[in-house]
This record gives C-alpha cells, structure tokens and sequence, in this order.
C-alpha cells in the first residue's frame, strides 16, 4: 500500500515525494488545500474515516496489549480471539493497542461491529473470549464485562443500555491530552496518528514559526517538565537557543527509573508518534538536529515501539534529511539506559550516553550551555514532550487555561498500591487528591482505611488523611513536604507500616546513591542502618546494640539535614525526604517501634510474635505444612504450638489458618 | 565464544567511547553475562583499558559477571510492589530454589536478579520470567509458577 503522505490527489496537487509540500499533513486532513476539488475532498475525508475507524466494513477486535495487558495475560486472549476467528472463518480484524489506562481492569478487550460504536470490555480471560465474541458477533452484547461504549461518531449507532466510556468513574473526572490515543490508536500505524491530528503541529512548526517564536509560545503556555523538577521548559529552551554552537542536542529522558511510576512506558506503548512529534519541534526550537531517546532497556516493548515509529517516521519524511524540504534536518537515535537511578539526573545522563559511569557533576554550567559532548543539551521528560503538540497545536492559551496558577495543563499520574482501581490517570493541575484516589480510583479495597499516598518515588514524601483536599500542584505539594517528582501515586492503608516505608525508600537510595559525594553515599546507609535497628526486636540485642539505637534515632533528624544540604545532585538532596515525610505526619508510628518496639500496622516482621491459640486450633496441620521453617509442632487432630526460637515471623500460618488460630502479638 | 564477540564488534565500525554501554549490553544480551574475556576484548578494541570498561559495566545494575539460569526471574522490588507484599515473594522464591538474589541455582535451571520497578505497578507484585510476565504473584502462586518452568525444563517429573 502506498503511503498516504506520498500520494497526489489529481495533477493539480502540487505534492510531490521529490519535492514535499510543507502543508501535507494539514492538507491530508482538511484539504485540498492548493485548489479547489469536492471529489478530491471526499477521498480525503473517507480515507481519514477509515483511518479513524469511524467507518469499518468489517468487525475489529481491539486487544490492550501493553506491558501491563501482557502481564494480566493478553498474550493468551489475543491467541484465543485469532484462534475463534479462524476457526470460525469469521472475517474481522485484530489490532494490538496499547494501554487505555485502567489497569486493574486488564486484559482489556474493544469490539467495533459495522455501524455500531466501540465497546470495551474489562478483565476478559482467554477462556471467555469465545463466548464474549460470538454472543456480540451476533449481535447479543453480555453486559456484565461491559466498561462502556465510545461516543457514536457520524453513522454509528449507539448500543442501547449501554454506559458510556467516558462516563465510567474512572475516566469521567478526567482529562486527556496526553493519553489521548492511548489505547484506542494501532501504535504501530503512524497513519492512524496523522489521522488524528497527528504531525500537525509539527509541520505548521516548521514552516511558518521561527525556533524564537516557538520557544516564546512554549514559555508561554507555562508547560514546566513533568519529570519531577518542574522547570519551566520554555525558559530551558531559551538557554539552550542562546547558546551559540554548530552542533546541539535533544535528549528525551525515558529513564523511567521512579519505582511506581509508568506513565512514560505506557505513552510509549500507546503512542510512541506522539513523543516523536514532540521531540521534533523541541529540536526544531532550539536548533538540534541530532536527538537521542535515553530509554530503560527494562522497557523491552516500548523500545521495539519507538524503534518501529522512527522507522515509519523517517519512511514518511517526518525525520531524516531536509524534512519536507523546510531546511531542518532531525536524527533521533535510542540509546538504552542499563539500569541506574541516578541517570534520571540531567548530567549523569549525559555522562551515560557518553559511554561513561553515571556520575552527575557539579551544575552550573548547566547542560542547556555545556551537556552532551560539550554541546549545549536540553534535556525533556516523555510527558513534557508529549505535552508539546497539544501546546503548538492548539495555542498556548487553551493550555494556559487549564490548571493553577503556577502550573498549567494536566498531569499524568500512575495509580498503585491500596486502592480499587489501579491505572494511568491523566487531570487538570490543580484536581484535589481525594478525588483522584476516591473518585477515580474507587478508594480502599477491602474496607480497610486510607493511611497516606506517596508521591514522588524516593525523593517525594507521604501525604496523610488530613491533607486529602490540597489540589495537586507544584507548589502545594511542596507544602505538605512532598513534591511531583514524576508522578507515582502509591497508595497504602492501614496495614502499610510508615517506618518500614521510609526504610524501603532508604534500602533503594543507598543502593542507588552513584558513591561520587560523601554525604549521600554514607549518609543514606547511616540512615538505612538506623531504620533497620529501630525496627529490629529485642531478640539476641546486647547493651551495645540498644545504645547504637538510640544514638541513631536522636541523630537522625540531624543526619538527614545535612544530607540534604551538602549533597552534590538531586538524588542526594532530596534522598532523606522519604524519611522526614514520614517522621512529620506519623511521628506515632516512630515512637511505637523506638519506645514499645511494636509495629502498630504489624507489618515489621522482627517486631511481630506468633502464637497458637490452643482453643481455636483444630490440628489440621495446615499451618505446619506451610510453615517455611518447620517451627510448627503437633500432631494431627490436637493444638499444635511455635516453637518463637525457630519462627522467622513470616506470617505464612496466620495467612494459611482457616480459623483464626493464629494470634499475632 | 570469541566468534560471537568480534562479530558484535564488527557491527560497530568506527565506535567511540560513546559505543560502549552498547555494545556491552550487545555482549550480554548474546552472551547472557559479561566474561572476562569479553571485557578485555570490548577494551582492546575501543583502546580503552579493561579496568575502565569493568568501572562502567559494574556500576550498571543490567550487566552481570556470571551466567543466568535457563530460567532468569526477575522480581520487582518496586514501591508499588513492595506495599501488596512482593518481600513475602522474594522470600519464598529464595526459599524454593534456595538462592539469594544475583545468584544461579546449582543446577543452572533458576537465577534470581530483584529489578527496582518493571513499570507494572498496576498489578503489583508483578515477576518476569524470560519475558513473560504474571502479575499480582503471591507467596503460594509463585511456587505453582516456578513448578511449572520445572515441569517445562522437565516433563518426566524426574528429580534433578
């Protein structure tokens, strides 16, 4: 199939693949734009219907298969979808697309018939696609699977009784620029992005804006970078515009390495064109014609995504040489990151892509005048350049309009841990948090209690019930002594222990810490070994030991401080937040394990005793079977007892006990 | 071995320094770890010295100095992960094949390597084993999965 960029309408088209005209894209969707023609309209317009699936001719089956789907075994559906339709010689389409966000409901599973809008159906197994298909095929929708329909395009018609997709609780609050296409586009199909509006911005850009106009557009749109810093991405640009120099680069910084957070690799997957777009007008701005995606190989999939929509990209003429003839040149190259933390930092990203050990370096000077081989670099986040044709597209000022004050537009947040509906949630600036975790995410599973949110990975902090109403922001999460980072909302309830908490977050940040400065790569462990003796037991501890303790704990207020003050970068600089988030909002918690060493949510294990009640015990056996250690004595049909000498607190018997024998003290 | 290496290297005529993680992560990836071998060579032919290559690929999590098992388990220690219970996980999987994380079980069927965050947060714990992933594991369904690679590697149910 010819490509729909290469293609002439009649001869009075003035495209041509030797000589492109700039307005194609423009041209493609509301032409002709060079004369006048309703028959050349008409084949533009059907085409963009096709493309759009507003119109299909034959049913198409729509599985979720990102990284997250696979997980939740869409492999296994989209074999058995492919396997009932050929079996059944049923002539339909299937389309792998990426993630429309609500995890908890994966795999997810879309059917579009002829003349009817799309349904999405949630937590589809394998073994129920062959009903599922044949009872909609035929025209019977089971409405128990049912997520909703999709609004009705023209000529669709809607299915009656049916709830509507966007009115479902955890897509009606909120708003989506940069998920848009995610999950509902072929992200492997750079048509159907163009179909949606796709490369638009772009080739305006190029042809009728100067790179100062479009770093001033940027700049005032207010779009500050989504990777956790919030710098304003305008101002960067300028920097990096200024700076005189032959040779500048871009750099995209999907290295994604906040544990909890996956709205990078999700927009990958979903609709890697979107964050290429967006890199061409940042490089186009400041003058780049090189720019490199520094990616997490952990991200197998998104990877070979990007890698398939630079290709098609560069067939189009989107990238490459002279695009479109306007003069500017873009190379984009993936470099896979091999595992560091650290290289979230601007400079240590630099110093990886160079070929080097991770290490930052002191700032100034900052990479916008010397990064990447001494040339001036900017470095963006996924989301803040995904953010980039909705900006350019639709003018500043729409984007300007939403949010707050200090910060515009919306935030993507990823939604984990406690909570009823796990997923990729994208708002406006400035929506209250209790809405995102009680409306959206349909609140605390199994009746347990809401206890705090974690924002912001490792350098972030908790944030308890009584600040549920702040509208997220920059600026009000700094407040509350937490702050954006990259966006990772991990919920916890009652049973998450804070102290063991901030000593996970400990664990991984001097795992983590690079080793190039003295206070974050002793501190943090120093840190680390006084939350691991504060949540250790009295079992086996000398005089020493309990005097170790409680040095620590009068110092550890004070230690953090100075790590704080005198680390060289960012990880550094905000690695004891974890802990003085904790330490502020549930100083309780502290106190129980310093002073009566118990851990109120019972979730320290050294801190925990099991015990059988001989009463309850009904000599099943069950427990000693399942006991790891073999600490569980007795014989069938009589009490049985743990030996505390043996027992490594693992929990395994109180899980495993059908009736509630098992006390835990 | 060596064949496959110089073939690696071939791939990359006029490499700088620049050139390194990557074609390290090449060795790795057709090689399964990094052998000392392979780092002089990598070294000789970048002119870099050994000690420099082994400085970087040490401080990357992803490259690793031993040879992974048939079956190479990744387990997230992520945040989302670690509050729904993967340390109760990775205690039993250390349990069942009897290996700490970073090591390759005796029998070279099972190595175990915990990865910060695999970006499933959504169907937290999640593990990963040779690329296929299961989400939402607990302490009695990973002893089902790892039995079930056991009865693959090994369908007469023999003991090893």
């Amino acid at each position: 199939m010819a490509k729909i960029i290469d293609r002439k309408c009649c001869d009075r088209c003035w495209h041509d693949a030797h000589r492109p005209c700039t307005d194609v894209i423009a041209c493609l969707l509301d032409g002709p734009l060079c004369h006048e023609s309703d028959d050349c309209g008409r084949i533009r317009r059907d085409e963009i219907t096709r493309l759009r699936r507003q119109k299909v001719d034959r049913p198409v089956v729509f599985v979720g298969a990102g990284t997250c789907g696979l997980g939740a075994g869409a492999g296994k559906v989209l074999a058995a979808v492919r396997q009932y339709l050929q079996v059944g010689q049923i002539d339909a389409d299937v389309v792998e697309v990426g993630c429309i966000g609500l995890c908890a409901a994966e795999p997810m599973l879309d059917i579009q018939l002829p003349g009817r809008t799309r349904v999405s159906f949630g937590s589809v197994q394998a073994d129920q696609v062959e009903a599922l298909l044949g009872g909609v095929l035929s025209g019977q929708v089971p409405a128990a699977q049912v997520l909703g329909q999709f609004r009705p395009d023209d000529g669709q018609q809607a299915w009656d009784m049916l709830p509507y997709l966007d009115e479902h609780p955890f897509f009606a609050p909120q708003t989506r620029w940069v998920l848009a296409n995610c999950g509902v586009i072929d992200p492997s199909r750079i048509e159907e992005y163009i179909a949606r509006g796709g490369y638009r911005a772009f080739t305006a850009v190029i042809s009728t804006r100067t790179p100062a106009e479009v770093c001033q557009a940027v700049e005032q749109s207010g779009l500050r970078g989504r990777g956790g810093g919030g710098f304003a991405t305008g101002t960067k640009w300028k920097y990096a515009l200024a700076t005189p120099s032959e040779i500048k680069y871009l750099v995209c910084n999907a290295d994604e390495g906040d544990p909890g957070a996956f709205m990078d690799r999700a927009v990958i997957e979903g609709d890697p064109h979107r964050v290429l777009e967006g890199m061409a007008i940042a490089a186009y701005a400041i003058g780049a014609a090189k720019a490199y995606v520094y990616i997490r190989a952990e991200y197998p999939l998104a990877i070979r995504r990007l890698k398939n929509a630079i290709a098609q990209a560069r067939g189009y003429g989107l990238l490459g040489k002279n695009i479109l003839d306007s003069g500017f040149s873009l190379e984009v190259v993936i470099k896979q990151g091999a595992g560091a933390f650290v290289c979230g930092e601007e400079t240590a990203l630099i110093h990886s892509i160079e070929g080097k050990r991770g290490m930052p370096r002191p700032r100034p000077p900052f990479p916008a005048v010397r990064g990447l081989f001494d040339r001036p670099t900017v470095i963006n986040n996924v989301e803040t350049l995904a953010n980039l044709p909705t900006v350019l597209g639709e003018g500043p000022e729409k984007f300007a309009a939403l949010g707050t004050a200090g910060s515009k537009g919306t935030k993507v947040f990823a939604l984990s841990g406690k909570v009823a509906r796990t997923g990729l949630v994208e708002v406006a600036m400035g929506t209250p948090l209790r809405q995102i975790i009680f409306d959206i995410g349909g609140g605390i599973p199994n009746g347990r209690a809401y206890k705090a949110v974690q924002i912001g990975g490792p350098s972030g902090g908790c944030i308890p019930t009584q600040h549920l109403d702040i509208e997220i922001d920059y600026e009000s999460l700094k407040t509350v002594g937490a702050m954006m980072g990259s966006g990772g909302l991990v919920v916890m309830d009652e049973d998450t222990c804070m102290v063991d908490v901030a000593k996970f977050f400990m664990d991984f940040i001097q795992r983590e810490s690079c080793g190039k400065c003295i206070p974050c790569r002793e501190g943090t462990r120093r840190m680390l070994e006084i939350l691991q003796r504060i949540t250790r037991g009295r079992r086996n501890e000398t005089g020493l030991d309990a005097l170790e303790r409680f040095k620590g704990v009068m110092y550890l207020n004070r230690l953090a401080e100075v790590i704080k003050d005198t680390s060289l970068c960012g990880l550094g600089q905000t690695a004891p937040n974890p802990v003085l988030s904790t330490l502020r909002w549930f100083r309780d918690e502290y106190e129980a394990h310093v002073y009566e060493r118990r851990c109120p949510a019972g979730a320290c294990k050294e801190l925990i005793t099991y015990r059988i009640d001989a009463e309850k015990c009904k000599g099943c056996t069950l427990c000693a079977r399942k006991c790891p250690a073999q600490a569980i004595l007795g014989q069938p049909k009589t009490p049985h007892y743990i030996v505390s000498d043996k027992c490594i607190g693992c929990g395994a018997c109180a899980a495993a006990c059908r009736f509630d024998a098992v006390v835990v003290e | 071995m060596t064949a496959q290496i110089d073939q690696i290297l071939r791939k990359h005529p006029e490499a700088r320094r620049d050139s390194l993680i990557p074609i390290l992560q090449e060795v790795q990836d057709a090689q399964g770890y990094l052998s000392r071998e392979a780092v002089v060579k990598v070294g000789e032919f970048l002119s870099l010295p050994a000690s420099k290559v082994y400085g970087v690929a040490t401080f990357y999590n992803q490259f690793r100095f031993q040879p992974v098992g048939r079956y190479h388990i990744q387990l997230c220690r992520g945040t989302a992960c670690h509050v729904k219970g993967s340390a109760d996980v990775l205690d039993a999987v250390c349990r069942l094949l009897n290996i700490t994380p970073g090591q390759t079980a005796r029998d070279g069927l099972f190595s175990l390597e915990v990865v910060a965050c695999i970006g499933a947060c959504g169907l937290a714990p999640v593990i990963n084993i040779n690329g296929e992933f299961f989400a939402g594991v607990t302490r009695d369904s990973v002893a089902e999965i790892v039995d079930s690679y056991r009865r693959k590697a090994d369908p007469d149910g023999q003991d090893h």
